[in-house]
């Protein structure tokens, strides 16, 4: 029954995913691809992985979504000349490249060892040192906090990439272009209605992460969605991007992070080492600090380089 | 068993109404027929299966969460139906 | 039997591959880039679902190595498109073609 549902699912992910590959028009593609990763996110679910089905749908297929409606929106009236496209030959090499990549993965997946290593039985060994409930989140907050970190950081160097695409009249200047001045009544009812909404839920997929599926993506995700919201309601407007307090809120969750690791050393016996008694009061402390930075840094990609002249 | 029987009938006429909404959204002739379709039978396909899983959860917390989730796309529905409707207008003018 | 959802990834990764190298316009390469990775995800996830154990439904490690993807993976995005963006607002052009003139101006507008 399972494998019905299971096999039902699968065809249909793989028919809007060459969808969005085949279609002509690049806003539909764009659409099928906001679609696919709500699909893909029931996929998480069958595979037994809540946390990233929470994390496929909030950030691969909304944030990542918004993000590209923008610029397929911006890109609208730029259509590739016919003559862009490769020669036949060059396109037959390329479905035979990609055949040949998809053979030898399904091959690998075939062919996986049985019985299948896993770390799971050590994972949940050591979880109750942590304070923690939630495997997943045990792993990325104290097993492998360092991976947690270089993303974060990634996340800021990233967003300074963004930033560093500004014209030179628009240098430190507010991002987006300047909203007109009608607004769309409906979209500022939502704006009002939902962010409060959201933000609860956001702090409370934070706060349960510790036991269940959840944390501090998920939940920055659903707090930069809600910002985004209000952004494009023209409810808020954004600060210029040499503001102060904007770059601390930024930079606040990785710098706590970095900071605790390094007290690791004095206060246990290594970077990143979280003392036994200390462990889950730190955790808290980095997530809640991390989760506003998330929220920042998502949001602040989305909107872009600054495109505003910053005020005096 | 009771309650199960109520679930199944209650997911089942929810899924009715989804159908209903996709044949809607298949065969109707331009872009503001279709936001009716989806959107009407939508919210009651949804509102019906959030119906028939109520007795699954645990009560109260679990019932309310997806009372919750019924409520926040409702919203989201019907404003992003007015958005496409207005856009949806504003390309071809009713006549 | 997740070795069906293993050969989902491995049939998405192929069209990504595929749809990278053929669409000219960046944007579908973007998209095309996204479906590459979310079927390597994919193919973690079966690795992960293999590895249930100790009572849990599936191996935590690949699932955090997977959130961690996803994130970066939006990062990435979010850059490719800020570059796309600002090329269509200096050269009014958005493809990967050669450039026929250097934009107008000197140095950055």
């Amino acid at each position: 029954m399972t494998l019905a549902f299971d096999a039902i699912l699968i065809a249909t992910v793989l028919a809007v995913a060459g969808w969005t590959i085949a279609a002509r028009e690049t806003f539909a593609a764009v659409i099928g691809f906001v679609a696919y990763g709500l699909l893909l996110a029931l996929v998480w679910v069958r595979l037994a992985a809540p946390d990233v089905a929470l994390t496929e749908a909030a950030i691969g297929g909304g944030v990542t979504g918004v993000l590209l409606l923008g610029g397929a929106a911006r890109l609208r009236g730029v259509v590739a000349a016919p003559d862009a496209w490769p020669a036949a030959t060059l396109r037959l090499a390329a479905a035979a490249l990609s055949a040949t990549v998809a053979a030898a993965l399904a091959a690998v997946v075939l062919l996986l060892p049985d019985p299948a290593p896993t770390l799971a039985p050590e994972a949940l060994a050591s979880l109750p040192a942590t304070g923690l409930g939630n495997p997943v989140n045990g792993v990325l907050m104290a097993y492998r906090a360092l991976d947690t970190l270089h993303e974060k950081v990634v996340l800021v160097l990233a967003l300074i990439g963004v930033w560093s695409l500004a014209a030179d009249r628009a240098w430190g200047g507010i991002p987006g272009q300047r909203r007109p001045t009608r607004r769309d009544d409906a979209l500022v009812f939502l704006a009002r209605l939902l962010p409060p909404v959201g933000i609860v839920i956001g702090v409370y997929l934070l706060w349960a992460g510790a036991d269940e599926p959840g944390g501090a993506f998920q939940g920055g995700a659903l707090l930069a969605a809600m910002w985004l919201l209000a952004m494009m309601a023209g409810l808020v407007t954004l600060p210029a991007v040499s503001s102060r307090w904007l770059r601390l809120a930024l930079v606040a969750g990785p710098a706590l992070f970095l900071a605790i690791g390094l007290a690791g050393f004095v206060i246990a016996d290594a970077f990143l080492a979280y003392p036994e008694a200390w462990a889950k009061p730190l955790i808290i402390v980095i997530e809640i600090a991390l989760v506003l930075s998330i929220a920042a840094t998502l949001g602040l990609l989305v909107a872009g380089p600054p495109e505003q002249a910053p005020p005096r | 068993m009771s309650l199960d029987v109520f679930s199944l009938l209650a997911i089942a006429a929810g899924a009715f109404f989804f159908l209903a909404g996709t044949v809607g959204l298949l065969r109707f002739p331009d872009a503001l027929t279709r936001l009716h379709a989806l959107t009407k039978a939508d919210n009651l396909g949804l509102g019906l299966v959030v119906l028939g899983l109520l007795p699954r959860v645990d009560w109260p917390l679990g019932a309310l969460k997806l009372i919750v989730i019924w409520l926040v796309v409702l919203l989201a529905g019907a404003t992003v139906g007015q958005l496409i409707a207005r856009v949806a207008r504003q390309a071809r003018p009713s006549p | 039997m997740s070795a069906l959802f293993g050969l989902a990834g491995a049939a998405l990764v192929g069209l990504g591959l595929y749809g990278l190298i053929v669409h000219p316009e960046p944007l579908r390469k973007i998209l095309a880039f996204n479906l590459l990775g979310s079927g390597v995800f994919l193919l973690f996830g079966v690795i992960a679902r293999r590895g249930a154990a100790a009572g849990m439904g599936a191996d935590p490690i690949p699932q955090a190595l997977v959130i961690t993807g996803i994130v970066v993976a939006f990062a990435g995005s979010a850059l490719a498109v800020a570059l796309l963006l600002r090329l269509h607002q200096i050269s009014g052009r958005a493809d990967l073609g050669a450039d026929s003139a250097p934009p107008a101006g000197n140095g950055p507008t």
